[in-house]
């Protein structure tokens, strides 16, 4: 496949790893942002083909890890009305909420449906008069311009039937979040490359110059990561903190425009909780007064939501970069993909989870490895 | 588990239910406590060829059942009747559509069993259908369908010789669900267990994977393929003939169905207390398939195939099987994909495109299409 | 959050709702994707596709710069190595790294 299968070559990946080798001299600490990007890194098992000095922290880029619990509660009890159907990316199918989750809700008669663009969701609201499609628009600023479509179309239509129910994140105020921390330990980012194909990568100057750290907006594809590394570790080692782009085929500093109008005709800042870190001021965007009539928190009163967090969950930890999953003392054990405790095991991007299904058996010695894959069986 | 081969010897009645670990078998009737605790009801997931089937089946149906013959998990059962080896196995099919690219639901069920049987090494002799019909099923389609199992069936060299048919109320069935079961011949010599696997066995597939669950799920998402993905349904008995000439001591055969490569292989791995470890660059993988992999965020070593076969084979004989493979029409792309190994044992790894390493694990349970 | 996928635009049409629509190639899969956000493109061009959007198109002078400086840091680093076999197009031969 073009702009994928070049991107993916060996020999190419080796010599960016020599190449890396050559430029570090002393130990430092980055992160990619983007559950995407990790997600590739542990599935080509990019971080090992790194120098020991150099450490990957993986950062709280996954949407479906950071929405709150009262968010995915809320999301459920929408999806149990009969009058309902609920339609959700796959991702957030198998997040377990207090009691349950949607696949759950689903075998138990609940009408919910995996999309792939939330255009679908405007055909099932056309053929289903008589029902009210709900739409969990969750992401990063990457996924607003669908999900502002959506809304926009809906309007222009006329459609009544159709809401969405948000729970959109913002990149850079996680970031500062980050970086604000008194035990943070990043000292340079991997940008996310698909966020900054949308909103561009002029917000992220102020933060690398605030903060003294590089950025490089970074691709998904290894030979990206692993470029956008490179660049990040000469400016390190050049004492540099500037915003740079390894990203060109399609991010542009200023983004894409179009998508910004639209995006901020619909949706407006406000601020958000995290899961694992908590609310964070101006982080998130919201439905504006003029669409509350498609803004699915405001149509479906569902009553007060109680929540409950593990208290052994060290998410927060994870998501900032500060512990690595095999540091949890539940990881593995209590806390696996098929019974997650918290925000970074639930999905398949986070951090946890990626680590536990891709790179667990590098990261255990052998006997604890084989420990653990005991302990795996005789807990299934 | 001790066994390492099948039995030859008459069968006896399965004794008593021994407990298996971690689970209270419960011996007093009417007390007996339900195992799975996880979830109190079932759930797509545990249909799926994944860690719940996994678990439903090592801890609700195998505590029960509990024998010999059982015990593999094997896709068939072997067993000597009156000094000859006996293959028994049995499938049932729920696909949606019932017709497909490349298939149909009945052509699948026919298949299904022939390949079962033959991954025991195995000759297919003879099958059974069970049909329940859900009232409104067109008559049309149930005649398609019947045409063409007879049609796979005869194909195959397997003759349809009973079946059973039932009709439900319309909503209490989804058009159409097939069983069927067979019986086949074990030559002798031909030992296939999953247990076999030894370190330093190579593991060969006859071709390209994702094939059949991409067919599904084309028409299921209305993608469209430049040139048409069909389904690689096929009776593989007659490749699985050519392999055990060239390879009598073939050590396991598994079809990769639901849960694709990888659960077949992590199934394995965990029998037979071995690592596995794959390469990705060898794994055959057409650009059509991939390109649906890549936009609906699926990962083609978890897709369903039919009509492929894994085979574990002695590393001396690796060579001779590929090679008759290749002379056959179902294992023209056959390629060598990985082998045992005895780190991380009942793991499976992989040398990824780009030189890293990874843990290839089994999913809970369907794979969900992604966006992030 | 971010799985989006290069495709080449086909043919351009609006949908029934009036929104301007393209069917994109996938590597030999052709997928509708929505093209409001990408309003200069021109069937030929490629696409950067997220759930069912484009999001920008995809410069190609940029791709070929790019992957030419990675290829010319290989090289460079395999001469400097010692190294006098050419750059091949196949997967490096041994565990290499």
């Amino acid at each position: 496949m073009k702009y994928i299968d070049e991107y993916r070559q060996q020999e190419l990946a080796q010599g960016l790893a020599r190449e890396i080798q050559r430029t570090v001299t002393r130990p430092w600490v980055l992160m990619e942002v983007c559950g995407g990007q990790t997600h590739s890194i542990v599935k080509y098992g990019l971080d090992h083909l790194l120098p020991k000095e150099v450490e990957l922290v993986h950062g709280p880029g996954c949407p479906v890890c950071v929405t709150p619990l009262e968010m995915i509660d809320r999301a459920q009890a929408i999806a149990r009305r009969p009058d309902v159907i609920f339609c959700s990316f796959g991702d957030m199918l198998r997040v377990p909420g207090s009691e349950s989750d949607l696949l759950i809700l689903k075998s138990r008669g609940a009408d919910v449906r995996v999309v792939y663009s939330p255009l679908d969701c405007l055909k099932i609201a056309r053929a289903n008069p008589d029902k009210k499609v709900v739409f969990f628009a969750i992401g990063f600023e990457t996924t607003a311009p669908a999900n502002a479509m959506s809304v926009w179309q809906a309007r222009q239509e006329g459609l009544r039937n159709f809401s969405i129910l948000v729970s959109h994140v913002l990149v850079p105020p996680a970031m500062e979040a980050i970086l604000q921390s008194p035990d943070n330990r990043v000292q340079g980012f991997l940008g996310p490359g698909h966020v900054c194909t949308v909103v561009g990568y002029e917000e992220y100057e102020p933060i690398a110059a605030k903060y003294h750290v590089p950025i490089v907006v970074t691709g998904f594809e290894p030979l990206d990561l692993l470029q956008g590394t490179l660049m990040a570790l000469r400016q390190l080692e050049a004492g540099k903190a500037e915003v740079e782009n390894e990203y060109p085929r399609v991010v542009k500093r200023e983004g894409n425009r179009v998508a910004q109008d639209l995006v901020g005709k619909v949706f407006e800042v406000c601020d958000r909780a995290w899961r694992g870190v908590g609310t964070i001021p101006q982080s998130g965007y919201r439905l504006r007064d003029a669409f509350r009539d498609y803004d699915a928190e405001h149509l479906f009163q569902v009553g007060s939501i109680k929540t409950q967090e593990s208290p052994i969950c060290i998410s927060g930890l994870v998501l900032r970069g500060v512990k690595k999953p095999h540091d949890c003392p539940a990881f593995g054990k209590e806390c696996t993909p098929q019974h997650p405790l918290g925000a970074t095991m639930v999905s398949a991007e986070g951090a946890c989870a990626a680590y536990y299904t891709y790179g667990r058996h590098l990261h255990m010695k052998p006997a604890a490895a084989g420990k653990a894959k005991e302990l795996e069986v005789a807990h299934s | 588990m001790s066994t390492t081969s099948a039995p030859e010897h008459e069968p006896t009645a399965p004794g008593p239910a021994k407990a298996a670990r971690g689970v209270d078998v419960g011996a007093l009737l009417g007390s007996c406590p339900v195992p799975i605790m996880d979830h109190k009801e079932v759930v797509l997931a545990h249909g799926s060829g994944g860690k719940l089937t996994h678990q439903l089946i090592t801890r609700m149906v195998l505590p029960q059942f509990r024998n010999e013959f059982l015990e593999p998990l094997h896709d068939g059962a072997v067993f000597s009747v009156n000094g000859s080896r006996l293959a028994f196995s049995t499938d049932s099919y729920v696909v949606k559509p019932i017709f497909f690219p490349g298939g149909d639901i009945g052509k699948l069920a026919v298949h299904g069993t022939v390949n079962d049987l033959a991954m025991c090494g195995a000759r297919p002799l003879y099958l059974s259908v069970g049909f329940i019909l859900e009232e409104g099923l067109p008559m049309d389609d149930l005649w398609r369908v019947i045409r063409s199992m007879q049609e796979a069936a005869a194909q195959a060299g397997v003759a349809l010789v009973t079946g059973d048919t039932k009709v439900v109320d319309r909503g209490k069935g989804d058009q159409i669900f097939i069983n069927t079961s067979g019986i086949g011949l074990v030559p002798p010599g031909v030992r296939i267990h999953p247990s076999r696997a030894r370190v330093g066995d190579k593991v060969l597939i006859n071709g390209p994977i994702a094939v059949h669950g991409i067919a599904i799920m084309s028409v299921r998402e209305g993608l469209e393929f430049e040139s048409e993905i069909t389904s690689d349904t096929a009776p593989l008995n007659g490749l699985v003939e050519a392999m055990l000439k060239a390879c009598p001591d073939m050590h396991v055969l598994r079809d990769p169905t639901r849960g694709g490569v990888t659960s077949a292989l992590a199934e394995i791995a965990e029998q037979a207390k071995v690592g596995i470890r794959l390469e990705e660059t060898r794994i055959p993988l057409s650009e059509a398939v991939k390109g649906a992999c890549e936009i609906l965020g699926l990962d083609p070593l978890y897709v369903a195939n039919e009509g492929k076969v894994l085979a574990i084979v002695p590393a001396e004989a690796a060579d001779a099987v590929l090679a008759a493979m290749r002379n056959h029409p179902l294992g023209r792309d056959a390629a060598l994909i990985g082998e045992v190994v005895d780190d991380h044992p009942g793991l499976v790894t992989m040398k990824t495109t780009v030189g890293g390493s990874r843990v290839v694990d089994m999913l809970s349970g369907e794979q969900l299409p992604r966006i992030c | 959050m971010c799985l989006a996928v290069p495709g080449k635009v086909l043919e351009i049409e609006r949908n029934p709702e009036g929104v301007r629509m393209a069917k994109a190639n996938f590597g030999g899969i052709v997928k509708s994707v929505c093209l409001e956000y990408t309003p200069e493109v021109v069937p030929g061009d490629y696409v950067l596709v997220h759930v069912g959007f484009a999001l920008s198109k995809v410069d190609e002078e940029e791709a070929a710069r790019t992957y030419e400086i990675l290829r010319e840091m290989n090289q460079l680093a395999e001469l400097e190595e010692g190294e006098t076999e050419p750059l091949a197009a196949a997967p490096a031969k041994g565990g290499a790294s």
